[in-house]
């Protein structure tokens, strides 16, 4: 059974669809094409919040739908929440 | 395709209209009670009241009389009754509406008093009630719908499922000739350069740039920071990071079609049918309202966390894929798609039930925001009054 879903198959990050536990091997499903990922994650992750499945460089541009949603000023490891801790916006 | 037959009210001017409201429309504030004296009077009316309409001056008095205009306009309004102050403004209103072919009357309050203007026009009222009252549904083809679309209460749900739901339906309605129109101009941020692809002429690929850029600049210029509101603080209690996320999220409810005409607030599209862009304020009642007065008679709305949007004219259809939300504020939603984040429902599964519920909506059934008595009229002001 899936805890997250993946918009594109790129994207650094994808969407817990149910809660994800610290520790827990979560399975994803990428809705492009069907594909799975598993990842463990490092910290708990709230429905609707994101979780890394590709590490991303400091300051690197950090994909979803396969477009950028922003930057990782200190980058981040697989498995990390992802969040405004760890994202921020480009434009502004 | 919905196999619901689609029924609705054909006006004068060839529009249909979805609804059948006899509306008491205030040209500015301090006509407001009058207005609802009139609608307390006579059962099956419906008072408009606003904040606007006194010491307005300019782009931003235009806006106000095309967003009052409008909603007399709107296909779901079977006949207007205008009532302000002075007797040139209210005589405008009504002039607007009338182009329409719709029975309109206008009363001025000075002079006369609300005691006598309240008589006057309820009796007009009245009369347009009973009229209205013997109008009969007739059969529409799907392609003579004017929708529009705006989301809010934005999460990651509404990028994953709702938004993509209503995306299904808004291919066939264009298809089918429907004219649909989106907006929320602040909320593009990050995904502008997407649907300034999609303009179908280099002209209104540049209109779009100049009034994106303006408000960027307009932001830029007053000092203020947007991190504060955008993404709001609802949008990442539900997972949104960065505006460009709720921007993608967002715009995954447009189609795919190209957009054939770049619109004004409250607007009316006048190229035809097809895919319109609306600069208007990303915030929900002032958006509807705004896209109301533009035409539209049925509302698509996604929601992630939940927001409780509706309005006077224009019914609004809540869509929701956040498992939560459709459990804590059932009695909102009126389409849930959490199916889609469970994989229990597939997006075109999804997409034919959003159809489905266009028909039914638009032959008569009342929405979540219509049978709690969400009706907000709100005014979009451009800048203050003198």
């Amino acid at each position: 059974m899936h805890k997250f879903l993946i918009h594109d198959r790129g994207d650094h990050v994808g969407v817990a669809t149910e809660p994800i536990a610290d520790g827990e091997e979560a399975t994803g499903v990428c809705i492009a094409d069907d594909s799975t990922v598993e990842v463990s994650a490092n910290g708990a992750v709230p429905l609707g919040h994101k979780i890394a499945i590709r590490a991303a460089a400091p300051d690197e541009p950090v994909l979803k739908y396969g477009i950028e949603i922003g930057r990782a000023p200190e980058g981040f490891a697989v498995g990390d929440y992802v969040h405004t801790h760890n994202l921020k916006s480009a434009r502004w | 395709m919905s196999a619901t037959p689609l029924l609705g009210y054909r006006r004068e001017n060839g529009r249909i209209g979805i609804r059948n409201h006899v509306a008491i429309i205030p040209v500015d504030d301090i006509s407001n009670a009058a207005c609802e004296a009139v609608a307390a009077h006579v059962r099956g009316t419906l008072a408009l009241p606003h904040s606007g309409g006194r010491l307005q001056y300019g782009e931003d008095l235009e806006l106000h009389f095309r967003t009052i205009i409008g909603a007399g306009r709107n296909p779901n309004v079977a006949a207007a009754v205008v009532i302000g102050i002075e007797e040139k403004w209210s005589r405008r209103v009504a002039a607007g509406i009338a182009e329409t072919g719709k029975p309109v009357a206008w009363f001025s309050i000075e002079g006369h008093g609300d005691f006598e203007t309240v008589r006057r026009a309820s009796w007009e009222a009245k009369r347009m009630v009973h009229d209205a009252s013997e109008l009969q549904r007739e059969p529409f083809a799907l392609g003579e719908l004017w929708v529009s679309l705006k989301c809010g209460e934005s999460d990651t749900t509404t990028g994953l499922g709702s938004c993509p739901t209503v995306s299904e339906a808004v291919d066939p309605l264009l298809d089918a000739g429907a004219t649909v129109i989106f907006g929320e101009t602040s909320e593009l941020t990050g995904g502008e350069h997407l649907i300034a692809a999609r303009m179908a002429t280099p002209e209104l690929r540049e209109r779009f740039v100049s009034i994106y850029d303006d408000y960027v600049g307009e932001i830029e210029s007053s000092g203020a920071d947007l991190l504060g509101s955008q993404p709001t603080e609802g949008n990442i209690a539900g997972g949104l990071s960065t505006i460009e996320e709720k921007a993608l999220g967002n715009i995954q409810k447009t189609g795919t079609k190209p957009v054939v005409g770049v619109l004004g607030p409250a607007e009316e599209p006048a190229d035809g049918p097809g895919l319109y862009f609306m600069d208007s304020s990303s915030a929900a009642a002032e958006c509807v309202t705004l896209m109301a007065a533009g035409g539209a008679v049925l509302h698509l709305f996604p929601t992630g966390q939940g927001n409780v949007v509706g309005n006077p004219i224009e019914p609004v259809v809540k869509i929701s894929a956040n498992p939560r939300t459709v459990a804590t504020m059932a009695e909102h939603i009126d389409l849930d798609v959490s199916g889609l984040l469970s994989r229990e429902l597939t997006l075109p599964e999804a997409g034919e039930r959003m159809l489905e519920l266009i028909a039914r909506t638009a032959s008569g059934r009342l929405t979540a925001a219509e049978a709690l008595g969400h009706e907000e009229f709100s005014m979009t002001k451009l800048y203050r009054s003198a």
